[in-house]
């Protein structure tokens, strides 16, 4: 149908040789649902800035690139010490090369007894079934032409299963890294299911290793039981030759608190969705995200509440630092269905703009069927305060070292609301970094 | 001499607000500058803090032997200058204590002294908030977020007693105040006052000058100061108001 040499013509070719490997897994279900998936990324292809949900972003550049998807585990020379740096201080580490599973720079603590911590290639084979159970359950193999991507190439990731009941005081860090020296894809895929009333925090970390360009398409499905309490945080800190795509969907139970706080400063495109179904009554989602660019990057969040059922509610805050020549986009869509009476739903958008070139695209989407409901948003631009400036300046602080609290202090408010301490600690000192003049505001 | 300001004519939005401003202060001095809304008090606070609103179309300032109107604001700061701020920024996110921890290291600095640690610079806070009767919370608290408009302007002069400036300009600080809060925001200025020291009172009312009492008043009206005298000269503005002084100026010939 396509040509080899279109964009969806070069992974069909990768798909077929991929599909030439398996043997007899290609006759699997999994497989079917990959050879699905390669069928709607061909027909849908690409998406182009005609679409919608791509107006602002344009991936031209990706779909151009012809990344060669990377089939398993080359450890390309990364060892222990190349890693360590992006340790979180936790017990439950999950460390994916170009998003397949390294059991040698992985490390587990001890879990309660049927949770489950690590790689969903392993789970899948096992035939573990509740990694087969939910799946590719949440998110629709074509919800995005970059699901289906991922999809068609779904292998490996992580796989986390925590029983009814269960508190682990740990979080379990996801470590990303990317090392290969050819133009490559890594297709990460991500299946958390948290039981009943069981608290569990989770961070997933994106970092290179390499200069190389690359694409890291993602995709990550959360079931939070009823009564569960969940913390999902990202910080996608890639090269600035890397492009970031990742859909993160989420589907709550009744009394599910759910949070996800995304932290954006790598890539130079890189597109966030993050997708949350509040399905059952009294569940609570707060989303929480911080992108900071620079240079030529292009950050785009898309986020999407969906109050499925009565009585929930959401918090959003999105905030954006914007530099250089670089843009931001945020799109937040609120659906408040027929019967989602009550619903209670916020959401705030705040951008800094610290140069005349730096631009932002901002649009809340609240789609409301019922009538009994409390929704707000509100969407801020504008640049550092000259008030506040002065008056920092005016106590004997410098220019730079001012615009720097200021920018921090915008950036901290959403930092501060991240509950893994390392991770907090880890974004302050990349902040800082960020900054000028990180020592003097690192002294505050 | 420590400020002298000779024939200051300065600008918003090139409508000229200061008309030709004459100032000294020696160390050891309280000025006052009194005058009706809108005379132009503020506009010479701002441009003497260096606030980039103002255009400074002609004249100048000498400060301690150098030209102020050549500093940059933070400068102006660590060579002793402080502005208490009429309406003081809110800036949430940034400690109120760090901020003021980064400003004096700032001042320090540039002094040639050493920078001071934590604890050392907390004990200073602590002396200097029994004297402003600052409640201990409020040093945990962002900037000003939040504050009382009597809180922000007690912070201002805790920030003033920290920072110990050379000369303290204090903008309409007594706007806002109940009785008992200007006494303890009086109070603490006449603490600090000192013979090495210099405070320019800006104030549309006399009566922070009860508290605070100043060794000269100045009456600025359109831009210039038209009457200068001792401190009755503050009671008699209380008494009569402002228009006696403006007949009196229109009944003089303009001096060139």
């Amino acid at each position: 149908m396509n040509p080899a040499s279109s964009p969806t013509g070069w992974y069909f070719s990768q798909f077929d040789a991929f599909e030439k490997t398996l043997n007899g897994e290609s006759k699997s279900e999994l497989h079917s649902l990959r050879r699905e998936a390669m069928d709607k990324f061909q027909s849908n292809g690409f998406p182009t800035t005609r679409n919608e949900e791509w107006k602002f972003t344009n991936v031209g550049a990706i779909a151009k690139a012809e990344f060669k998807p990377v089939l398993g585990l080359t450890s390309s020379g990364v060892a222990q010490s190349n890693v360590r740096q992006f340790w979180l201080d936790t017990r439950h580490r999950l460390v994916f090369i170009n998003g397949h599973f390294s059991p040698e720079l992985s490390t587990v603590g001890t879990l309660p007894k049927g949770a489950v911590c690590g790689s969903l290639a392993s789970s899948l084979r096992t035939t573990d079934p509740h990694a087969h159970t939910f799946l590719a359950r949440q998110v629709k193999v074509d919800e995005t032409p970059f699901v289906s991507l991922n999809t068609a190439f779904l292998q490996d990731g992580a796989f986390v299963y925590i029983p009814d009941g269960i508190v682990l005081d740990d979080s379990i860090q996801l470590l990303f890294i990317a090392s290969e020296k050819q133009p490559f894809l890594a297709s990460p895929r991500n299946l958390v299911i948290i039981g009943k009333r069981s608290r569990v925090s989770i961070v997933e970390s994106y970092v290179s290793l390499t200069d190389q360009t690359y694409l890291t398409n993602a995709v990550t499905e959360i079931v939070a039981g009823d009564e569960s309490i969940v913390e999902h945080d990202k910080l996608q800190n890639e090269s600035l030759r890397a492009f970031h795509v990742a859909m993160i969907h989420a589907k709550l139970g009744a009394k599910a608190q759910f949070t996800s706080n995304s932290i954006a400063v790598g890539g130079s495109i890189v597109r966030n969705n993050v997708t949350v179904v509040l399905d059952a009554e009294r569940s609570e989602c707060t989303l929480n995200g911080l992108s900071l660019s620079t240079g030529s990057q292009v950050i785009d969040n898309h986020t999407t509440i969906d109050h499925a059922k009565p009585n929930c509610s959401s918090h959003e805050l999105y905030k954006a630092i914007i530099d250089g020549k670089s843009r931001g986009v945020f799109n937040g869509k609120i659906f408040v269905r027929a019967d989602a009476q009550k619903t209670d739903a916020k959401q705030t958008n705040k951008t800094l703009l610290l140069s005349d070139e730096a631009t932002v695209d901002t649009k809340p989407q609240l789609e409301i069927f019922a009538d009994d409901v409390k929704c707000t948003h509100g969407a801020t631009v504008g640049q550092l305060d000259a008030e506040q400036v002065f008056y920092l300046r005016s106590r004997g602080i410098d220019e730079t070292a001012a615009r720097d609290i200021l920018t921090f202090a915008f950036a901290s408010d959403v930092v501060r609301r991240v509950h893994v301490d390392p991770l907090r600690d880890q974004l302050e000192t990349l902040i800082h970094e960020r900054l000028d003049q990180g020592r003097l505001v690192e002294s505050l | 001499m420590m400020l002298e300001i000779k024939n200051l004519h300065a600008s918003v939005n090139g409508t000229e607000i200061l008309k030709g401003i004459n100032l000294k202060i020696n160390a050891g001095e309280v000025h006052a500058i009194m005058g009706p809304n809108g005379s132009g008090k503020s506009t010479l606070a701002g441009v003497l803090a260096g606030r980039d609103a103002y255009e400074v179309t002609q004249g100048e300032v000498t400060y301690e032997g150098k030209n102020l109107l050549d500093l940059a604001p933070e400068e102006r700061a660590r060579e002793g200058v402080f502005l208490a701020f009429q309406y003081p920024v809110e800036i949430p996110g940034v400690n109120n204590t760090y901020f003021l921890k980064a400003a004096l290291n700032a001042i320090r600095k540039h002094k040639g002294l050493e920078e001071l640690d934590a604890v050392d610079f907390l004990q200073i806070v602590k002396e200097k908030m029994k004297l402003m009767e600052i409640d201990e919370s409020l040093l945990n608290r962002s900037v000003n977020e939040g504050f009382s408009g009597g809180e922000k302007k007690r912070n201002e002069i805790f920030h003033m007693a920290v920072l110990q400036p050379r000369l303290a300009i204090l903008d309409e600080t007594d706007s806002g105040l109940d009785i008992d809060a200007l006494r303890v925001v009086a109070d603490g200025v006449n603490k600090l006052r000192r013979k090495e020291n210099a405070i320019l009172v800006v104030t549309h009312y006399q009566r922070l000058l009860n508290y605070i009492v100043p060794d000269f008043v100045h009456v600025l009206m359109d831009g210039r100061i038209v009457k200068s005298g001792g401190k009755e000269l503050a009671l008699q503005l209380e008494e009569r108001g402002y228009d006696w002084v403006k007949d009196e100026v229109e009944r003089q010939p303009v001096q060139a």
